[in-house]
């Protein structure tokens, strides 16, 4: 790749933040480091992970609205997790964490196990746990 | 308090930190020399290990082995340190090495990292930062991976250092504790990396690594629409496409910083036949991103003319041969040096 040629597609992946550095060949000949906004290839892969998250969220959601799920599955789906991890953030057994994906055990929590939830999902309050609607 | 340090940036995280704490011990060495001396270049495809459900494909070896290759080749010693479970102890050790001076490199996960750009934050454990200073609550960050330095709070970088999931950090950190007044001349290291890297392509046992490892997964590739649903096998060849351009390798997947490694060694060396090495490379890897795109534009639902996974497996196999091929080439020029 020559150095007039690192792509510049800016699709805002990195939303203005930084930039990527490229290796590319100058006139000489010589490698140099270029600074770059993006590529499209690259910008069009990465939105393709991210439709596919929305959709788990989206399915996520409906999940809940059916009364298959508790408000806690949508939550940590939204956030990226999965039981393994929210477990690490919790400190709650993973099986515990799958009852607490059941509406039934879900209901019957304590506020002190809600609120392990709260921290570990980087929430304000129950009450936005318990909201399906909630987005930060 | 701010250590006097100079940031610069890296195409990757790792490269970075080990090119930024090395300058501040009097060895300036540019990201391809760094990324070469440790090695970098590397190829390994896992069907059986997954993140996020999807196999894992890598482009250099374990986290932390370039930093460690090039501190050994450099007579460097580095002091690493994990506080499994005590963040307070952690954050305590972290101020007492900044007061007397002392950068420390730091191994954290993005998702909560709040400085990063938020399509970037997934729940990935191994970024590499260096902390340079405490300004009130604050925390000042070169990460190699922004253009300028940054800060981040007690409370984040607390809750960074001990991200969960794959590969906690448990707070992890390193610093160098001795570096010497004369470092030694990088020639023998410089042949002996080089040696390295054509082992690792073309011997490993088994077929899911080197240049046969490409071929291995060109066979997967070729399969995915029949093993798959079509949005799963988009997915799949996306990943590989993400792990090759996304996380900061350079471009397709370090050929290019390993091309450029080749350049300046070949100076170095007084080996200008390493320059057409290079070039061989630079050829090889303008493949890699003709396969980059392609992919993107199937996973996109919106291919070109002839464009299937058949004919990006067609490309990738090319591109293990060549690479094979290549690596032969260069074993036996660099064999007697």
């Amino acid at each position: 790749m020559k150095k007039d040629e690192v792509p510049q597609d800016d699709a805002n992946m990195l939303q203005g933040k930084t930039r990527e550095l490229q290796y590319a060949l100058d006139k000489e000949g010589n490698y140099t480091a270029v600074k770059s906004v993006g590529w499209q290839a690259k910008n069009e892969i990465m939105q393709n992970a991210w439709d596919d998250i929305h959709e788990q969220v989206a399915a996520a959601k409906a999940a809940v609205l059916n009364g298959e799920k508790s408000t806690l599955y949508y939550h940590m789906v939204r956030k990226l997790m999965d039981v393994h991890i929210l477990s690490g953030y919790s400190k709650i057994w993973q099986w515990r964490i799958k009852r607490h994906l059941q509406p039934k055990h879900f209901a019957k929590l304590s506020d002190k196990i809600l609120n392990k939830y709260v921290a570990a999902l980087d929430m304000p309050s129950i009450a936005a746990l318990n909201d399906i609607e909630y987005e930060d | 308090m701010k250590i006097d340090f100079e940031h610069s940036m890296a195409a990757h995280c790792e490269n970075g930190a080990t090119v930024n704490l090395l300058n501040h011990y009097g060895k300036k060495l540019s990201e391809p020399m760094i990324f070469g001396m440790g090695s970098g270049l590397f190829f390994i495809h896992f069907t059986f290990i997954k993140m996020h459900g999807l196999p894992v494909t890598a482009f250099r070896p374990m986290p932390g082995l370039i930093f460690k290759r090039v501190n050994k080749a450099l007579g460097v010693k580095v002091t690493t340190k994990k506080f499994k479970g005590n963040p307070e102890k952690s954050m305590q050790a972290l101020d007492e090495l900044l007061t007397k001076g002392i950068p420390v490199g730091l191994v954290v996960g993005v998702f909560h990292l709040t400085y990063f750009p938020e399509p970037y934050r997934f729940h990935f454990n191994g970024h590499n930062i260096i902390i340079i200073g405490k300004e009130g609550d604050n925390y000042i960050v070169s990460d190699p991976t922004m253009e300028e330095l940054v800060t981040i709070s007690s409370e984040d970088l607390k809750r960074v250092r001990y991200a969960k999931g794959t590969y906690e950090p448990n707070g992890k950190m390193y610093y160098i504790n001795y570096a010497p007044d004369v470092y030694p001349d990088l020639k023998e290291s410089v042949i002996k990396s080089l040696k390295k890297t054509c082992r690792d392509m073309l011997d490993i046992p088994g077929w899911i690594a080197g240049a046969k490892g490409i071929q291995f997964l060109s066979k997967k590739i070729r399969k995915y629409p029949q093993k798959l649903t079509k949005r799963k096998a988009s997915l799949y060849l996306g990943q590989i496409v993400r792990m090759q351009e996304e996380i900061g390798t350079g471009g397709a997947g370090f050929r290019f910083l390993f091309s450029a490694y080749l350049q300046e060694a070949g100076d170095l060396l007084n080996h200008p036949e390493l320059r057409k090495y290079a070039q061989e490379m630079t050829a090889i890897g303008d493949k890699w991103r003709d396969f980059a795109s392609q992919a993107a534009r199937i996973c996109k639902g919106r291919p070109k003319e002839g464009e299937t996974y058949d004919s990006v497996a067609d490309l990738l196999f090319e591109i293990g041969n060549e690479e094979f091929v290549f690596f032969k080439k260069l074993k036996k020029e660099i064999k007697n040096w």
